[in-house]
């Protein structure tokens, strides 16, 4: 009898840790079976262009010449500019909310931040074909044309569906949960640090700056890497406003082309054959970037000094 | 009993309807139908997933000869590609072959180009630079465009060539027809494609297009029917109708195909499917017009109906 009330729970115990086990193993394996997939569908693309996959800037169906130059070009830059959009205002949101804002906006302003996040890729797709593009090429575009016109980012044809339209959408999307992510590692800096900058005679700036964003820098990148992993795989408003087109332009002004973006064009159309390989290879290169960033990442806040406040 | 099928978006509305309408009919059957496009469709059908596919543009001879079975194309209906575009004051304009390959391959660029000019006497063309909106997804749209593109200019035919994607010489792509409509009706001096339905809806202007008899044509259904009586269409029914000759014809139509086995595996199944397909063949086509779809003509119907007779099951 004693032996049996002894013998249930050590059961019980195994069978839950086997199960959670399970289930991490499971993610993994996920992982590894959508990178087989997308490998065995590109078999044939990967044997016929080899390398020059990624150096090639054709994408042509019809004579069958497949080249994802421009695509990584695209999804690369459409990601940087909407890191260079959102990471100022999502840290400095972030600052606000821990350091200075009072109890009732901070919770007023955190479930606006949300609502944002919960707002879906196509929903903002749609507001930005039928909103922000014609403000963009009625008022901002000819505006930096005229300031930032000697550069040639800023020259060219202005349409308002362009590769930067592109990267601010993606912007828009990041900021939920660059701000959000920040907040939190903001959050778990401990009160002695502030409290050590104050006692030195620091500013309320001062203190935030040297004491708190230094210690949270870590914590802070990861949260930056997490908007990157969003920004790089975004699809449907990406595609709305980016113009598509599959070449590589010095100008902000010209439309542009992401890897997801025309995976999610032409894939259904396509019937079995090269092209569909190659856009299988697409999905690939895809892959192999988000691993190759987060990979990176990594390594980069491996070499910060610091706790590891990261949440990721 | 339930009916699988799976492929083109431009039929959808015609064939939703003819589902509704046959369960009617026959309330022993009910069909499915998954829209994820005529390149799924083809696939699906090839790999056996569903018992019947759509497809707005036929299969290759490669896929065919990939199939473990004898493929049918069993023609529905037919569509026009409709040119629309935006100028002050939305005049009707005549195109023609050549100044429409010029355009989309870049080297007309503004609209009072001399060979537009010629084209429309009396119409104000602003001096504007031509904006080209084309299709980013494949669609068949895309192949019916390139494939009359490619039947009127050699340059075309060269550098671009036909499919549902194409690399495009210029211009932005839009995804689905709704996305080419809302560029065309934002961007001034703007030009693109769509399936005259959604022209049409939108209130959008249409071009006139010449045709091979020489005459401007514009898309209608009428001028789409024309086009498929004088079409030329082989033992198969894989058939092009761009550039059809005709007086009346719509140069840039074509069909929409239903694929199944001629040797059905599933004896039941395949009666039922044959039963749809002579219904659809025959009272189906009636409910197309009232959606804006041009149903078949006589001679051809009657070949379908002789088609379908020969399917196995």
């Amino acid at each position: 009898m004693k032996s049996e009330r002894l013998w249930r729970p050590a059961a019980g115990e195994r069978v839950f840790q086997w199960l959670v086990t399970m289930m991490a193993l499971g993610v993994v394996a996920l992982i590894f079976i959508i990178g087989r997939e997308l490998a065995h569908g590109s078999q044939p693309a990967l044997r016929r262009f080899g390398w020059r996959f990624l150096t090639g800037a054709e994408w042509d169906p019809v004579s069958e010449q497949f080249g994802a130059l421009p695509f990584i070009f695209g999804t690369v830059v459409s990601s940087a500019i909407a890191l260079a959009i959102a990471v100022p205002p999502s840290i400095g949101t972030a600052v606000f909310l821990t350091e200075l804002a009072p109890r009732w906006l901070r919770q007023a302003l955190s479930l606006f931040i949300e609502l944002l996040a919960a707002v879906p890729s196509v929903i903002l797709g749609l507001w930005g074909i039928f909103v922000m593009v014609p403000w963009l090429r009625e008022y901002l575009f000819p505006l930096l044309r005229i300031t930032l016109g000697f550069l040639p980012l800023f020259q060219g044809p202005i349409y308002g569906v362009s590769m930067l339209a592109g990267g601010i959408i993606i912007a828009i999307m990041i900021v939920p949960i660059i701000t959000s992510v920040s907040r939190e590692v903001l959050r778990a800096v401990p009160e002695s640090q502030r409290e050590a900058a104050y006692a030195l005679g620091a500013t309320r700036w001062e203190a935030t700056r040297i004491a708190v964003l230094t210690y949270a820098k870590k914590g802070l990148l990861g949260a930056v890497i997490l908007g990157l992993g969003r920004a790089l795989g975004e699809t449907m408003a990406v595609t709305m406003v980016i113009g598509n087109r599959p070449e590589i332009a010095a100008s902000l002004f010209a439309p542009g082309y992401t890897l997801a973006s025309v995976v999610a064009n032409e894939f259904t159309e396509t019937p079995p054959g090269i092209h569909l390989e190659a856009l299988f290879e697409l999905g690939l290169v895809l892959l192999g970037i988000t691993l190759l960033v987060n990979a990176l990442a990594r390594l980069l806040l491996g070499t910060l000094p610091g706790p590891a406040v990261s949440p990721s | 009993m339930l009916v699988n099928g799976a492929g083109a978006t431009f039929p959808y509305p015609l064939y939703s309807k003819w589902f509704d309408e046959y369960a009617k009919v026959d309330p022993s059957v009910r069909f499915n139908y998954a829209c994820i496009g005529s390149g799924g469709g083809q696939k699906q059908i090839l790999e056996q997933t569903v018992d019947f596919g759509a497809t707005d543009s036929p299969m290759t001879d490669e896929n065919l000869a990939r199939a473990p079975g004898k493929i049918l194309h069993i023609p529905t209906v037919a569509g026009a590609v409709a040119l629309t575009y935006k100028l002050p004051g939305s005049p009707r304009l005549r195109l023609d072959g050549a100044a429409l390959a010029g355009i989309f391959l870049g080297e007309i660029t503004k609209w009072n180009d001399g060979r537009l000019l010629g084209l429309n006497p009396g119409v104000n063309l602003p001096g504007a630079d031509i904006v080209v909106v084309h299709r980013s997804d494949g669609s068949g749209s895309t192949h019916l465009f390139t494939d009359y593109l490619s039947r009127v200019s050699r340059e075309w035919e060269a550098r671009v060539g036909r499919g549902t994607s194409v690399k495009w010489p210029r211009g932005l792509g839009a995804k689905g027809n709704e996305g080419v409509l809302s560029w065309v009706k934002q961007l001034p001096g703007a030009i693109g494609y769509a399936e005259l339905a959604y022209v049409r809806e939108n209130k959008l202007p249409c071009a006139e297009i010449k045709n091979a008899a020489g005459a401007f044509i514009v898309p209608s259904l009428e001028s789409v029917t024309e086009a498929m009586v004088a079409a030329s269409i082989p033992e198969d029914f894989r058939f092009s109708m761009a550039n059809a000759a005709g007086a009346g014809a719509y140069p840039i139509a074509g069909a929409s195909w239903l694929l199944v086995y001629e040797r059905q595996r599933d004896p039941l199944k395949g009666r039922k499917l044959v039963e749809f397909l002579n219904w659809a063949s025959t009272q189906g086509e009636a409910m197309a017009p009232a959606l804006d779809y041009a149903p078949l003509p006589d001679n051809l119907r009657t070949r379908i109906l002789q088609r379908i007779k020969t399917i196995r099951y």
